[in-house]
């Protein structure tokens, strides 16, 4: 078995402001539109002021292990568990070995989020939509350096995939977080519903394959 | 000896890495290492001897998971056990005659303490306190708590140490790259949490190796008084043709974690990836080390989850205003159980400078034991600042202690044989700096001399009781001048002797100083500034207020407290746009005559300021009612129909919604003043909540928003709520409606429970319901009346509701 292993992100990209605003619920409308009708300006400014806010509780920690796989069937063995998931079995077919990594950007944004929360609801929408697009910016940050370090094997990644995806199951979420040592390295805990705190969190298996298959995609 | 009076003299060598020795003897991943206590105890045994025999001092039982949320009582009873029985082997089969000690290991419960996770405190001290009882029970030298990464999960199983047991307890934090807790604590705020609350040795270990870990033990070794503890790992593992390879040898993580020694640390071993090989040359790299002594630090420090604040030249400011007396809208908030106004006013503090917080909530017919806890926790989730817990009743201090993360003010002692009795032993079990005012049976001293000598007697008092005197914060009491002219001389002499003779810490509460005369900010001012030239190391007062603000941004740009002075050009800034905003109330850019009026414009365009102000002044010659039906809904409503033919995005419409919301405060005032009961102005209840299980709350106080906008009654119970709750809120309210939220596929069942629970207790209520993973359809199949695709169909569907009841 390899060890789980600190991924020390290199500084992530700006913040993409567009995604941003996709995931503040202003989906695929821009394209149409260039430019926010009506108060555009003060959603703006409101959103410069919210990075202000958020970037500097941003606290990144990622954990990766990789493990060899076996698959028959729908069942997968997983070395740290074994699973029935014939969604995972499809996006894994092909592959002996995947990457299981945990990625957080840490709680000082739910604690904004709680402050914003009533007081100031656009403030909440648009820091946790910063949030996401932050803990996507790692992920794909992590990806990155990952598909650079198994190319020279001939391996490529198959997209990610989290459980709660499909049907693999999110009970899984407590076997994976004891596979990457949680406590020691992430600090991701569960709830009682297997929700991650802090909430900005993934977990996700990424297949090693050959390049037949699905295509090495994020 | 003693492991205490050992370390007095002596370095302690701790053990090194337990989990990859594990696994080279076959522990399968997935596999609980604390089942191996049962299973596999020769491999246990002969690891821990190998850490004897290597030089270690202490070895910790092999326990680090074992707790009551993984495993049941008898097998968890099983595990300790066998854990300190086979620890026990060790220490007999190993040779060496160094001392050698068992310390019963506990690391973190794997699930994270209320607000941002769903485990009680409580719980989390129950679960601590049956591992600390099992274990010492079994009989261990030691307890170590270790690799927390929150404060609140420290301190919770700190406290079940000391309370269910006599032993000495080591606790180590693991911290992140930049120096903090992954919940945000510094160093110097959690060393003042530990220290308070009596952990004997205190420090951090696993994250990196020595070299990383350098800079945090370096900030312990500047603000502890206790022993220092330092257990890096061996640098960052890799994969070395499929085995795992850490960077850091042993001969250069010895040397490097000398080093520290040399600079003061006393208690040395290594965590992930160290192994008896590491802990022999560490023994070896240190045997020739004096011991650097442990010095006290004479700093009054408090401290918040996040950062610690000391009291000393630079003074620190405490913001009064969460305080019920003679505030009718927080006595009603607080009567409503509604606590929105109070981390309003606490936010709002601390913006306005503020660095500490006053919190009080007596009110002779609230239960102050249950609402001060709840306050302190809901207070410091939305708040970084420390807090100053002020209560006379000690049942509701020692709840607020507890629920308390870092260490706290506590407002307070006095010279009276029976506070002294109440108050000392909370301080010296909690931990906590105490504000001592210099009064007793005899009543306020009228001369400085005699508050100097009550301060001498509590001074004294806190001796015995175990307390440090760094920890007291005296108060010499302002006294109305308008009762005695002579009031404010006798309170600056106490001030000054008390800085001076007894070389302690002061604080004043200043606005007394003026009661019963007019242009009361004047003079609070003039006193402030006479007390900080004194020596006043704090004061209690309106950081809202320009009086106070000037007196004390002034006093720290004169005495080189702000030497850049920019606290003081931020003070003049705002003070030129306090006197213009003075003169032209609101700057609304004008529009044609098509866009409304100037209040309309501002809700339409989310500018939340200009909105309350231009309500404050449309309301001294409107009526309130008549401004919400003609002013703030058509201005919604027109941002809603935006919303709806989708020209204006969910953003703007909170902002806009925001802005609204800022103006009907401006209403509710007037009304109140008006002896109108704000309630008129309301049309119907409405109970919403997130349910049981789901922590998302967004969505949900989006709709919160827009329904109390169009002036419904929305009594909102928050997240992760029970159905008992909503049902009996629905019964209590006679809500016609009642909205429940769920972001995840798996609190969608939870829903479904609630919504037959009201079927069965409330059928009168209907039930609206949205989230991200709800559709028409899945609503209709778990029994909900609608589903609201948005806050806006949320609004139109309880406007037809009403419309109906």
């Amino acid at each position: 078995m390899s060890a789980v292993r600190v991924f020390s992100p290199p500084p992530l990209p700006p913040v993409d402001r567009r995604e941003v605003w996709r995931y503040a619920g202003i989906r695929n409308r821009l394209e149409g539109e260039p430019q926010l009708p009506q108060q555009g300006e003060a959603a703006a400014a409101l959103l410069e002021d919210c990075l202000a806010e958020v970037l500097p509780t941003l606290r990144c920690r990622l954990a990766h292990v990789e493990y060899p796989l076996l698959i028959e069937g729908d069942r997968l063995d997983l070395g740290f568990a074994a699973v029935q998931s014939a969604a995972l079995a499809r996006c894994m077919a092909g592959c002996s070995r995947f990457v299981l990594f945990g990625a957080t950007i840490g709680q000082g944004l739910d604690r904004l989020l709680l402050k914003h929360g009533r007081r100031a609801p656009a403030s909440a929408l648009l820091c946790q939509a910063i949030g996401a697009e932050r803990i996507e910016a790692l992920c794909d940050a992590f990806t990155d350096w990952l598909e650079a370090e198994v190319s020279p094997r001939g391996l490529f990644l198959r997209p990610r995939f989290s459980p709660g995806y499909g049907d693999l199951p999110l009970t899984l979420q407590r076997e994976i977080l004891r596979a990457l040592d949680s406590p020691r390295t992430l600090g991701i805990t569960l709830n009682r519903s297997l929700l991650m705190s802090p909430s900005k969190s993934v977990t996700a298996i990424i297949g090693l394959g050959p390049l037949q298959g699905s295509p090495p995609q994020r | 000896m003693k492991i205490l009076d050992y370390l007095h003299s002596h370095l302690l060598i701790l053990d090194g890495g337990m989990g990859t020795l594990l696994q080279a003897r076959g522990l399968r991943p997935g596999e609980h290492p604390e089942h191996w206590n049962l299973t596999h105890a020769d491999d246990i045994i002969d690891i821990q001897r190998a850490y004897f025999e290597a030089g270690s001092n202490v070895v910790n039982t092999n326990t680090f998971g074992a707790n009551p949320l993984k495993f049941e009582a008898e097998e968890l009873t099983r595990i300790i056990e066998a854990a300190v029985r086979n620890a026990d082997e060790a220490r007999k089969r190993a040779a060496g005659e160094h001392p050698k000690y068992i310390s019963l290991d506990i690391g973190p419960l794997g699930r994270l303490l209320q607000p941002f996770g769903d485990l009680p405190v409580e719980e989390a001290v129950a679960a601590f306190a049956e591992i600390v009882r099992i274990g010492s029970r079994c009989g261990v030298d030691l307890i170590t708590i270790e690799t927390m990464n929150d404060m609140r999960e420290t301190k919770a199983a700190l406290l079940a140490a000391k309370e269910n047991s006599s032993l000495p307890v080591l606790v180590t934090n693991a911290y992140g790259e930049d120096g903090h807790l992954m919940t945000g604590a510094s160093p110097a705020a959690m060393a003042a949490l530990l220290e308070g609350m009596g952990a004997d040795m205190i420090g951090l270990n696993c994250s990196f190796g020595p070299k990383q870990l350098a800079p945090v033990a370096r900030e312990l070794l500047r603000v502890s008084s206790r022993p220092v503890v330092l257990k890096p790992n061996a640098g960052i593992p890799r994969d070395v043709d499929g085995k795992t390879v850490f960077d850091v040898g042993p001969e250069e993580f010895a040397a490097d974690v000398a080093a520290l020694v040399r600079e003061g640390v006393r208690v040395v071993g290594g965590c992930c990836g160290t192994t008896p090989e590491y802990i022999a040359a560490l023994k070896a790299a240190v045997r020739e080390i004096e011991p650097v002594p442990v010095t006290a630090k004479d700093e009054t420090v408090i401290s918040s989850y996040t950062k610690a604040v000391s009291f000393g030249a630079d003074p620190v400011m405490i913001g009064e205003r969460i305080n019920p007396t003679g505030k009718k809208r927080m006595q009603q908030a607080l009567r409503a159980g509604d606590l929105d106004l109070i981390l309003e006013e606490g936010i709002g503090q601390q913006e306005a400078g503020a660095k500490v917080l006053d919190v009080n909530v007596g009110l002779p017919d609230l239960d102050e034991a249950a609402l001060l806890p709840q306050v302190v926790e809901q207070l410091q989730a939305v708040c970084d600042l420390p807090l100053q817990l002020d209560s006379a009743d000690p049942v509701a201090m020692e709840a607020a202690l507890r629920a308390y993360n870092g260490k706290p003010l506590i407002n307070s002692v006095n010279g009276k044989a029976e506070s002294l009795a109440a108050v000392l032993p909370l301080v010296k079990k909690y931990g906590g700096v105490v504000v001592a005012l210099t009064l007793d049976e005899a009543g306020i001293p009228a001369d400085a001399e005699g508050r100097v000598a009550i301060a001498k007697k509590i001074l004294q008092a806190a001796e015995e009781a175990g307390i440090d005197k760094k920890d007291l914060l005296f108060d010499p009491l302002a006294m109305a001048v308008s009762a005695d002219p002579g009031a404010a001389r006798v309170t600056l002499e106490a001030v000054e002797r008390i800085t001076r003779e007894l070389g302690c810490r002061t604080v004043l509460g200043v606005s007394n100083i003026s009661f019963g005369l007019p242009a009361r900010g004047a003079l609070n001012g003039a006193f402030l500034s006479a007390a900080l030239a004194r020596g006043l190391s704090a004061a209690i007062l309106n950081p809202h207020s320009p009086e106070m603000q000037r007196a004390w941004c002034a006093h720290r740009a004169l005495h080189g407290l702000d030497a850049d002075f920019s606290s003081w050009l931020v003070f003049a800034a705002l003070d030129t746009v306090r006197t213009v905003k003075a003169e032209d109330t609101a700057a609304v850019p004008a529009e044609e005559p098509a866009d409304g009026s100037a209040l309309q414009r501002a809700i339409v365009k989310g500018l939340k300021d200009q909105a309350g102000a231009l309500a404050a002044e449309l309301l001294t010659e409107t009526e309130p009612l008549a401004l919400v039906q003609q002013e703030i809904i058509p201005a919604l409503d027109r941002v809603g129909q935006g919303f709806e033919r989708k020209t204006v995005y969910l953003p703007q419409l909170l902002m806009a919604a925001e802005a609204a919301k800022s103006a009907f405060a401006e209403v509710k005032r007037v009304m109140e003043r008006g002896d109108r009961p704000a309630e008129s102005a309301v049309r119907c209840p409405v109970v919403l909540a997130t349910v049981e299980g789901d922590i998302h709350d967004i969505g949900k106080n989006i709709v919160a928003l827009l329904l109390e906008n169009y002036g419904f009654a929305v009594h909102d119970l928050g997240r992760d709520v029970p159905p008992q709750r909503i049902v009996d809120e629905a019964l209590r309210t006679g809500a016609p409606l009642a909205g429940l939220s769920a972001l995840m596929t798996t609190t969608v069942p939870a829903m479904e429970r609630t919504i037959a629970l009201l079927r069965e207790q409330a059928p009168a209520c209907r039930v609206v319901v949205g989230g991200a993973v709800l559709t028409k359809e899945y609503a209709e199949r778990i029994g909900a009346d609608h589903y609201a695709k948005d806050a806006m169909e949320t609004v139109r569907y309880a406007e037809a509701v009403t419309a109906e009841v």
